[in-house]
């Protein structure tokens, strides 16, 4: 196992195929449902509402602090569900795998996807895997969509935000893609840093159950803080103030960032929530969010304001403002 | 001790910026002065010093943004060269994105050229080891900051006999263009915030014209904001005469009047100084380092038909004039029309704290 690898027959439909899905891809996957091997999964919903979600994943490294793309792409579409206030419960699983990966990564990869579907509490029903001629993919890409069952209490809705509400962040941004950049082969930098890669539906959930008064969540990935809050603020009539001190952030971190010339507030997390919360509420809703290991930096970073409409102002430690822009461009190719 | 919270401290900054008040309301009228580096427009922007200052102390966005400042025919070659099948670009991320008229290096990366971002030019040569196959092109970028690094590249290729690497050039010296600025007989700087980086090169002796020849001071800064605070208040103090206009080392932890030897003589071991082309101010006079003759089989231009030909600026565009405080950009009938952050026309907007990149995003 440790030296074997995909071979383009692992993708021809025929018996090598049968052999990896049932050997090793069901080892870890062992949903009833999934075990069907059905064109289309059969599943119950509640009636209601539910959500439906997508993603794709291509990181570079697969492998990096902290994670790696299965538990990425499981946290991935779980989270946003979550943050749409629905409770995670299917997801479907794609790969697409280059010829020549190692079968021994791969099944690190389906065990951590197994296991952070389990702690989520989703089932991944149904899922494809296809293999491409080497140099047609950078190892491995993976696709997974997502059901969730609409909370009873989501989030009233970013048309009800008004000046005075609370601005919650869940922990310290930008640890993603700071891990990525540690992980990257050509950038040799010795850290402690990890990346926050987290299902966060658990989280949310207890968030929505404190308060009937979230108006508004969303999971900062790329772009990080800086393009959420400005994708809150654009085109509205009020303006988001955040407070520097306020913004949780690790020493390791504030280096990282200082040596490669980034700015925190514009890189990815994939583990962290922010949420507009009404003011009367954002403490609770705070101190229910530092019970859960996912939320134990939470903390109130500012506030919706009158003025700055459409804007996003950062009062810095020294007490002055500066905007914080939309990024443009990237920091990193392929961080996600 | 960590040497970030350290030059953040509050109680500093508002000793500094007290003092700064009282000395330019004794001085009355408008000031000035020209922050050179992108860097430092890069950290008063972060600070929000901008709006901290008194209304009297102006500060103007010099040309000291490496990529900002690379010529629309330097970006065209470079694009040109990526073309070839065979030819892997190596550069630094921040001249990915920079436009010229035939599109970028992302633009050229989406159409399949082969194109790797590095942090240090030793990755470069680390690149051209493994991938034999391909001639790795380097683009040679920055100020004096980075031009030792790449000559020290070089000098490594040529030990290790690596010939399948080269580098292309655009390397810009920071004081022939603060000159070009000032020889402009209308230019309005009264004082210059100097490159903290280019001196720990340098040294302070290149800027020492500036007082001399055109009464200008210069300090010299780091990057923190008690750092670029205390440079002001330097300044301020040559304007109100309480001072000698002169050239001072703010940045004493790093920068030395003598710069560093061994990377001058290393520059001179690898590059000829020659007339180059800077975005939206034309060819500066010996403001530019090729690699020179000794070394030639290291330089691209040697190695592939590049054809640099003039200026393919956009008539009309007044960075140029915005860099020498003469005009601001809402003067520019490009501006936030044919010039915006996205397709940048100048240097000015290319590099999100450039003067006009600042005015699209803060001042309309």
């Amino acid at each position: 196992m440790k030296d074997e690898r995909i071979l383009l027959a692992h993708g021809a439909g025929g018996k090598q195929s049968r052999d990896l899905i049932e050997g090793l891809i069901l080892k870890y996957f062992d949903d009833p449902v999934l075990k069907n091997l059905s064109d289309s999964a059969s599943i119950k919903v509640p009636s209601g509402e539910i959500c439906f979600t997508t993603d794709s994943f291509v990181v570079n490294p697969v492998f990096f602090p902290g994670g790696n793309i299965g538990k990425l792409a499981v946290c991935g579409s779980v989270n946003d569900l979550a943050v749409s206030g629905a409770k995670p419960v299917y997801l479907s699983c794609s790969f697409i795998i280059e010829e020549g990966f190692k079968l021994s990564d791969l099944e690190r990869i389906l065990k951590s996807m197994a296991i952070e579907a389990k702690k989520a509490g989703v089932r991944i029903v149904t899922g494809d895997t296809k293999v491409v001629e080497k140099s047609k993919t950078d190892g491995i890409f993976i696709t997974t969509s997502g059901i969730g069952i609409r909370f009873s209490s989501s989030p009233a809705g970013i048309e009800k935000i008004e000046p005075g509400d609370s601005i919650i962040l869940s922990g310290a941004p930008g640890m993603h893609e700071l891990a990525i950049v540690c992980a990257r082969e050509n950038l040799k930098f010795r850290s402690s840093l990890k990346s926050d890669c987290a299902a966060i539906g658990h989280l949310v959930f207890d968030m929505l159950s404190a308060s009937k008064k979230i108006k508004f969540m969303r999971d900062p990935t790329r772009g990080g803080l800086a393009a959420v809050l400005n994708e809150i603020a654009l085109g509205r009539n009020f303006g988001l103030k955040i407070y520097e001190n306020r913004i949780p952030q690790t020493e390791a971190a504030k280096s990282l960032c200082e040596i490669l010339g980034f700015d925190i507030l514009n890189l990815a997390c994939e583990g962290r929530v922010v949420a507009i919360v009404s003011s009367q509420d954002a403490d609770r809703v705070v101190s229910v969010m530092r019970k859960h290991p996912f939320g134990r930096e939470a903390a109130v970073i500012g506030e919706v304001a009158s003025e700055f409409r459409g804007k996003v102002v950062m009062e810095t430690i020294n007490g002055y403002q500066r905007f914080i822009l939309m990024p443009t461009g990237m920091q990193l190719p392929r961080i996600c | 001790m960590k040497y970030i919270d350290e030059f953040r401290n509050s109680e500093h900054i508002s000793a500094l910026v007290s003092k700064i008040y009282t000395i330019s309301a004794s001085i009355g009228k408008q000031v000035n002065f020209m922050e050179v580096c992108g860097t430092h427009t890069m950290a008063i922007g972060r600070s929000g010093l901008r709006k901290v200052l008194p209304g009297n102390v102006n500060l103007i966005s010099g040309p000291g943004c490496p990529v900002c400042v690379s010529s629309n025919s330097y970006i065209d070659a470079a694009i040109e060269i990526s073309k070839n099948k065979k030819t892997r670009v190596v550069t630094f991320g921040d001249m990915y994105r920079v436009p010229s008229g035939r599109g970028s290096l992302e633009k050229a990366a989406a159409v399949g050229a082969k194109i790797d971002i590095v942090y240090s030019p030793l990755d470069a040569l680390e690149i051209a080891k493994r991938n034999s196959g391909e001639e790795i092109v380097f683009l040679g970028a920055g100020f004096e900051t980075t031009a030792p690094l790449t000559g020290k590249v070089i000098l490594y290729a040529n030990q290790q006999g690596i010939n399948n690497f080269s580098v292309f050039s655009c390397h810009k010296l920071i004081p022939p263009a603060m000159e070009a600025l000032v020889n402009d007989q209308q230019h309005m700087i009264q004082g210059f915030i100097c490159p903290g980086h280019v001196s720990v090169i340098i040294g302070s002796r290149p800027y020492e014209i500036f007082p001399r020849e055109y009464g200008i001071g210069c300090v010299i800064s780091g990057f923190e904001i008690t750092d670029i605070l205390h440079s002001i208040l330097i300044l301020l103090e040559m304007i109100a005469g309480k001072r000698k206009v002169s050239v001072e080392i703010q940045y004493s932890r790093c920068v030395q009047s003598d710069g560093n030897p061994n990377a001058l003589s290393l520059m001179k071991e690898v590059f000829d100084v020659v007339d180059t082309e800077w975005r939206g101010i034309g060819i500066i006079r010996s403001s530019g380092l090729e690699v020179n003759k000794r070394y030639s089989q290291y330089n691209s231009v040697y190695r592939f038909p590049i054809n640099l030909k003039g200026s393919t600026d956009k008539k009309g565009c007044i960075c140029g004039q915005v860099l020498k405080g003469l005009k601001k950009p809402f003067d520019c009938k490009f501006f936030a029309r044919l010039c915006t952050p996205e397709n940048p026309v100048g240097p000015c907007m290319v590099s999100t704290e450039g003067t006009c990149a600042a005015y699209y995003a803060y001042e309309r």
